[in-house]
């Protein structure tokens, strides 16, 4: 591989892994974590957990389900399969694409 | 035939069949044992990784933490799973590129140090140590549950078990073992989900149906039903999280960067012969665990519905079987306190401590060696009732155990969840004493003993590791430490502060030293070790949120110290001398996969 070649693909790789790890981010941790009772309709005040009439997702099911719920038990782990699978094929194109031959790579202690 | 008997036979199959694998595949050099020769294939090596990955506690325990905690269990769910995206993303492609054996040989070469391989191998030694003793007692627990005998002798034909695949096999055996362990374990993982699923919701996909209505109430959904039974006996709503924002988030992340960081799950993927297929069994690995981590949060709602629906108000003559069967085996008790002959269920525990000054039931015995019943014919206990309300005490545990009765399985089925159980064990303490034998043989003795020892005596060497491994996890697995819980918090906060900001940092910078990742290491190691170790062992009685620092609970602390080996690794790099220029060309070639056609 050419030198300009190898920076091209290196970056490619960086902004492919920085897009998929922000989406990753955002439905572990924002829609997951942070934003779960608005998703759920609900929220935290002193008294406990009550009804959220402001959250527009009050009231709102996905198949049965509070939003926030389902993506903290289901969703996100389908996200997850579904980061790893793009990042397979785009990462397989873009090999494809450099012309890039893998062998099999040689375990060794030397 | 009854359940007993079936549990032989299935018992009997299954394990023929990991021995009959690890004798097709022995290993004849170090290469077939540390990495089972290089060769295996994506979907085979996905499948080993999802066995390896699930153990006893993906198995039987997850599905009853979640019934337990509802929406906050979700923290489990999405950290064992997230970070298989870390793994595939940010590690796996180019750690196979590097092209060894083992973690330490990478952080050892990439920071050209034997300082750093040793800290390392202290750190892999640790974290497997820390789990296989969790491993091991649950196969004992397995046994002794279905089939009647003693735990102790369930460890050691256990450890007679792993002793043959993985000392024989090394890690060409448990590989191929490990493929076969994972159809066991879902095959017996699915098949309750899925009656109870038709049973309760008309729905054969148990993550569907556990959002529909219910069959026995048209309109009514089924988590609708648990939050309003939850409610009605004084529990939060099963949808409701209870926990911290802030110390759900660092939780979640450590396990999902601990996770990423754990030595017996990255060194699956020096197992696969190119870079491409270490990312495509990153993508198989993570499709074989979702299935049963979409299916478990499902089995504890279906089971917490069943429970709250049928047992609270019965009188012990109405309760179904299962409850009586499980009741004689410790996992459900009850005490009358009210006197009233119904069963009271509600928040808070049931009773005080039994005589090893543990929160589990003690039941008595006759001279004749009989349990001992009371008025209304239950099982009573030795533990003195507690003051509140509740007289009920279940077992996480039984969620799982008691589903096929719960759904009126046939005994097969039974039998299954037994075999299946044992093989997310088994198939974890493999894994996991493959690490200590590799770290032991190669990173202690071959890297930093005797680098001059054959490659026959190193072979030796590593079949002798793992049988002193077997010995030494089957000793903890027979006396089990008290703290075997708490130090499984410990084993990932550890691997999300040592490991995986030194690994990452080394394969996307050049820059980063020697000095840098020692530093780090350490401090990332030290900070997380001691604030674990101060509120779960010295300080046991100071570990509620108003004494934790930022509110961060020790399960959680990991992604603390992972952040401050991250800026202590980038500042200390800053201000040291850069890496020498072929570790700096080393680094340059690990993000390529491979030369372009000619």
């Amino acid at each position: 591989m050419k030198q300009s070649d190898k920076t091209l693909y290196w970056k490619k790789n960086l902004k492919y892994l920085l897009i998929l790890l922000s989406i990753w981010f955002f439905v572990s941790f924002v829609l997951g974590v942070f934003f779960v009772d608005y998703l759920d309709g609900v929220k935290k005040t002193a008294n406990g957990i009550v009804e959220d009439p402001e959250s527009i997702f009050h009231g709102f099911r996905l198949g049965g389900f509070k939003l926030g719920f389902w993506i903290g038990q289901q969703g996100a782990v389908y996200v997850f399969v579904l980061i790893i699978l793009i990042y397979v094929i785009l990462m397989n194109r873009l090999d494809k694409k450099f012309n890039i031959e893998e062998k099999e790579i040689i375990t060794s202690d030397h | 035939m009854d359940v007993q008997i079936w549990t032989y036979i299935i018992v009997g199959i299954t394990f023929s069949i990991y021995i009959g694998i690890a004798i097709g595949a022995r290993a004849g050099s170090t290469k077939e044992f540390y990495v089972a020769g290089g060769g295996v294939s994506p979907l085979a090596n996905g499948l080993a990784t999802a066995a390896d990955w699930m153990s006893a506690a993906s198995f039987l325990g997850l599905a009853g933490i979640i019934s337990f905690s509802g929406r906050d269990g979700s923290v489990y769910l999405m950290g064992w799973t997230g970070g298989y995206v870390l793994l595939a993303l940010l590690l796996a492609p180019y750690l196979r590129k590097f092209g060894k054996f083992t973690v330490p040989d990478f952080v050892g070469d990439r920071y050209y140090s034997q300082t750093a391989r040793i800290i390392s191998v202290i750190c892999a030694l640790f974290i497997s140590f820390t789990y296989v003793a969790g491993q091991m007692r649950g196969v004992g627990i397995v046994f002794s549950r279905f089939l009647q005998v003693d735990i102790t002798w369930g460890v050691i034909m256990g450890m007679a078990i792993v002793f043959f695949y993985a000392v024989l096999g090394g890690m060409k055996g448990i590989t191929y073992t490990q493929v076969a362990q994972y159809c066991v374990l879902i095959f017996a993982f699915t098949v309750p989900a899925v009656y109870i699923s038709l049973m309760l919701t008309d729905n054969p996909i148990p993550q569907l149906g556990f959002g529909a209505d219910l069959v026995d109430e048209p309109g009514m959904s089924l988590l609708d039903k648990l939050d309003g039974l939850s409610e009605e006996l004084g529990f939060n709503k099963y949808t409701q999280g209870q926990k911290g924002t802030i110390d759900t988030f660092f939780i979640t992340m450590a396990l999902m960067v601990g996770t990423a960081g754990l030595p017996h799950v990255i060194v699956r993927f020096f197992t696969v012969p190119k870079v491409s297929d270490a990312r495509k069994s990153g993508l198989y690995a993570l499709v074989f665990i979702a299935i049963l981590y979409t299916m478990a949060p499902a089995v504890s709602a279906f089971a917490r519905t069943n429970l709250l629906a049928t047992i609270p108000g019965a009188t012990y003559t109405e309760v179904p079987q299962w409850f009586k069967k499980w009741e004689n085996a410790g996992l459900i008790s009850w005490v009358d306190k009210n006197k009233d002959g119904k069963i009271k269920y509600g928040p808070g525990i049931a009773f005080g401590e039994n005589a090893d000054g543990k929160l589990k039931p003690q039941l008595l015995f006759d001279k004749s060696g009989e349990l001992q019943r009371g008025k209304n014919n239950e099982v009573i206990l030795y533990n003195t009732p507690s003051k509140n309300s509740n007289e009920l005490y279940i077992d996480k545990d039984i969620i799982v155990l008691a589903n096929p009765e719960i759904a009126g399985l046939p005994d097969w089925v039974i039998a299954l969840v037994a075999a299946g159980g044992l093989a997310a064990a088994l198939s974890t303490a493999a894994g996991l004493l493959l690490v200590i034998s590799t770290s032991v043989a190669h990173d202690l003795i071959k890297k930093s003993i005797n680098p001059n020892i054959s490659e026959r005596g190193e072979l030796i060497a590593a079949r002798l590791a793992a049988v002193g491994a077997v010995l030494v996890a089957g000793y903890f697995g027979i006396n089990p430490p008290d703290y075997v819980a708490a130090v499984v918090a410990l084993a990932f906060g550890l691997a999300a502060a040592s490991f995986f900001p030194i690994l990452i940092l080394g394969i996307f910078s050049k820059k980063i030293n020697k000095q840098g990742a020692i530093a780090g290491m350490l401090v990332g190691l030290i900070s997380t070790l001691t604030y674990i170790v101060y509120f779960k062992f010295i300080n046991v009685a100071d570990n509620k949120p108003e004494n934790w620092l930022f509110g961060i609970s020790p399960e959680g602390f990991g992604t603390f110290g992972m952040i401050l080996n991250f800026i202590i690794t980038v500042t200390v790099s800053k201000f040291t001398p850069e890496p020498p220029q072929e570790v700096q060309n080393m680094v340059e070639a690990l993000r390529y996969p491979g030369e372009a056609k000619k």
